[in-house]
């Protein structure tokens, strides 16, 4: 064997951060702590199992069937949003996303932003566009709030500051928001954030958000939500930009309903959000609030790659309710920033290398056990463990022409695959086999030391001196 | 070629993998039962006060008198109404004698949005049906009770007819034909605002109205 680790594990990036967090017992009892929580809240809600399988196995015939439909629903969900008074806008990119957003709020000299939950937001980076533009792009939902003061991302899709504990969060509020004393009172602190969001509510030029469902038939925009600042976001200021990848399409008003049950119940393990708002169109002349102007931004950034193979459309099921990171044994110990993307988890490792090439990512797969706790939960049931074992392969096989995804492999090491061809060659020959083992048992003592991440934390691998067939051989 | 052009030439060069149409209805069918009006209304007062609304069972008649006595005990002087639905003139005539002040949402939000905000304790708004499988109001804003009306004010009082209680979500825009006419902004509200972004400790009143207090005319089981 050879003295050079071998490097089957992610980047030195994500092993890094991943290595701070599970030596972090604070973090570690966070996130461990958050996880329980939700996963118990879960179980609640789903207390009939035929219930839930049922209920699974429609939301995955809803989810494929619209993206059976996806290109004409597009244009169906286009033609009904404009006819209802939203102008609808396609970006390739996400530059070509930031830029349509930032030309809208150009053209109403907009100064100040207030954004409700969303990750597309977060995946092209807006509020980093903004910024360079000159414009105060504000989140509102309280754990965005929170990650934003501090100068951080999300670490959970669904709760973003999940990775703080209210002592952090105390003193963050006492440094960065102007007369405000130190608090550890969840209620208090909550306070504090509606106090200096409800200001930013009244004056904002624009809200943006995301999209949980956007409804072809009818030209509806869904939002999921508890707190309140998605419905401020998109009624309380002039202009209302909304976001969403365009998967998250269904062509029927009622096939929304399975949805958004799965959803919250697998989400947060609740029955309903405070708040489901379907938004079909600005303000009407005799309506006396609502914005007078509304945008959808629908965002490709790598979906078309994902949805151009059969097994990899899978993906675009998702309905992003964080269940699959929740139930992850490998996201409840290195926590949602290790990953590094915008999405983190099994989601994240599924999504992720659409979005930024398998250059960039060519090593999430394989930070799995492949447990199959993620696809045993998923609401839709994307077969999150088969497209983990599909994206090892389209990282580490050998790169060839016309790959299905963009940086086919990045991970390609001649060394690494003709070692594993020797591994093939052993099993599939008996003979060849005997002989291996018989070497290894007399010349075991050569083995390295060092066995990469292996003798990290083990002692090193030895072959036994005697092999299980010589000793039944002398047991006769 | 337009960005719009290139990603539906990008997914009609996808193979076409057509799934049969999910029976949505034969889901409900199945997994679903039917109340009757007076189980439903329990059902939905048991799940909308487990979200920590308030609910008070009125008649037709005595409503205003619970609603003066409900502002009474939160030592609310002041009430956003709409004054051109019936319900909003009810109010009104019920209240301006017991000292309570009537504000309607008169005139368009950017008239006095600051005074929204800042001055209006609470308001009243009627729902146009509710879901008893969730606890949850539907409400259709329209001109006389704009969208802001059950959002901005601190406490949003609502009042509800239980004969419009429906099973499920799925059943109330069924029977009620919502895919051919909804409102430029629908909702579902299933109790107060709140969060559990720190610590996932629940807090209540997080942007939204802070309590949630349903009239609910009829009989209840």
């Amino acid at each position: 064997m050879s003295e050079q680790a071998l490097n089957f594990m992610p980047s030195e990036g994500f092993r890094a951060r991943a290595k701070d967090v599970v030596e972090n017992p604070f973090l570690r009892q966070s996130f461990r702590g958050a996880m329980d929580f939700l996963i118990n809240k879960r179980i609640t809600q789903f207390p009939d199992p035929e219930e839930l399988e049922s209920l699974r196995t429609l939301g995955e015939q809803i989810r494929q069937y619209n993206l059976g439909k996806l290109p004409s629903l597009l244009v169906e969900l286009e033609e009904n949003l404009t006819r209802n008074g939203i102008k609808v806008h396609w970006a390739e990119t996400p530059d070509e996303a930031n830029a349509i957003i930032l030309g809208i709020c150009q053209a109403h000299s907009a100064k100040l932003m207030v954004k409700g939950k969303s990750m597309v937001s977060e995946e092209i980076e807006l509020n980093h566009a903004c910024e360079a533009a000159g414009i105060d792009a504000m989140e509102s939902d309280m754990g965005e709030y929170i990650v934003q003061l501090a100068g951080e991302k999300p670490s959970h899709i669904i709760m973003p500051a999940i990775h703080k504990t209210k002592q952090e969060i105390a003193r963050l509020f006492h440094e960065k928001v102007p007369g405000v004393d130190y608090t550890d009172n969840v209620d208090e602190l909550i306070q504090i954030g509606r106090k200096v969001l409800r200001e930013k509510f009244l004056v904002a030029d624009i809200g943006l958000s995301g999209v949980n469902f956007a409804v072809a038939e009818t030209g509806t925009l869904c939002l999921v939500e508890n707190e309140g600042n998605g419905r401020l976001s998109t009624t309380a200021p002039p202009v209302h930009i909304a976001i969403t990848g365009i998967e998250k399409i269904v062509e029927k008003l009622d096939h929304v309903p399975p949805l958004l049950s799965l959803l919250t119940r697998s989400a947060t393990g609740q029955n309903i959000s405070t708040y489901f708002n379907m938004i079909s169109g600005p303000r009407k002349p005799h309506e006396k609030d609502g914005p007078t102007e509304m945008h959808l931004v629908l965002l490709d950034n790598g979906r078309t790659q994902a949805y151009a193979d059969e097994q990899l459309r899978k993906t675009l099921q998702c309905i992003r309710c964080g269940a699959c990171m929740n139930h992850c044994p490998v996201y409840t110990r290195i926590g949602g920033h290790a990953y590094g993307t915008t999405y983190p988890g099994p989601i994240g490792k599924i999504i992720s290398p659409h979005m930024l090439g398998l250059e960039a990512t060519k090593t999430m797969a394989t930070a799995s056990s492949l447990c199959g706790a993620c696809g045993e939960v998923c609401p839709v049931k994307i077969p999150i463990p088969e497209l983990l074992m599909r994206l090892r392969e389209e990282s580490f096989s050998a790169p060839h022409a016309n790959p299905a995804m963009r940086g086919q492999g990045a991970g390609y090491s001649a060394l690494v695959s003709a070692i594993w061809r020797g591994w093939a060659a052993v099993y599939r020959s008996p003979s060849l086999y005997r002989m291996v083992t018989w070497l290894g048992s007399r010349f075991g003592g050569l083995m390295p030391s060092n066995q990469g991440p292996w003798t990290s934390v083990r002692v090193p691998l030895k072959p036994a001196p005697k092999r299980l067939r010589d000793m039944l051989k002398e047991r006769g | 070629m337009s960005a719009r052009d290139r990603i539906l030439a990008k997914l009609n060069a996808a193979p076409v993998l057509p799934k049969a149409a999910p029976d949505i209805a034969a889901w409900y069918q199945t997994h679903r039962g039917t109340e009757s009006t007076a189980e439903k209304a329990a059902r939905f007062r048991g799940c909308i006060e487990f979200a920590h609304a308030e609910v008070h069972v009125v008649s037709p008649a005595s409503w205003p008198q619970k609603l003066a006595e409900v502002l009474a005990d939160k030592q609310i002087g002041k009430l956003l109404v709409a004054p051109g639905t019936d319900h909003g003139a009810r109010a009104i005539a019920g209240l301006t004698s017991g000292g309570i002040e009537c504000r309607g949402y008169d005139s368009r939000i950017e008239a006095w949005k600051e005074e929204l905000f800042h001055d209006i304790p609470a308001s009243l708004t009627a729902a146009r049906c509710a879901i008893a499988e969730t606890g949850t109001l539907v409400l259709w804003p329209d001109e006389h009770e704009p969208r802001l009306m059950s959002l901005v004010p601190p406490v949003h009082i609502v009042l509800l007819d239980a004969a419009t209680t429906h099973n499920t979500f799925y059943e109330a825009m069924q029977s009620e034909g919502w895919a051919n006419g909804l409102p430029t902004n629908a909702l579902l509200i299933s109790g107060p605002s709140k969060t559990a972004d720190i610590q996932v400790t629940l807090a209540y009143g997080a942007h939204g109205p802070k309590e949630l207090i349903v009239l609910l005319m009829g009989e209840v089981a």
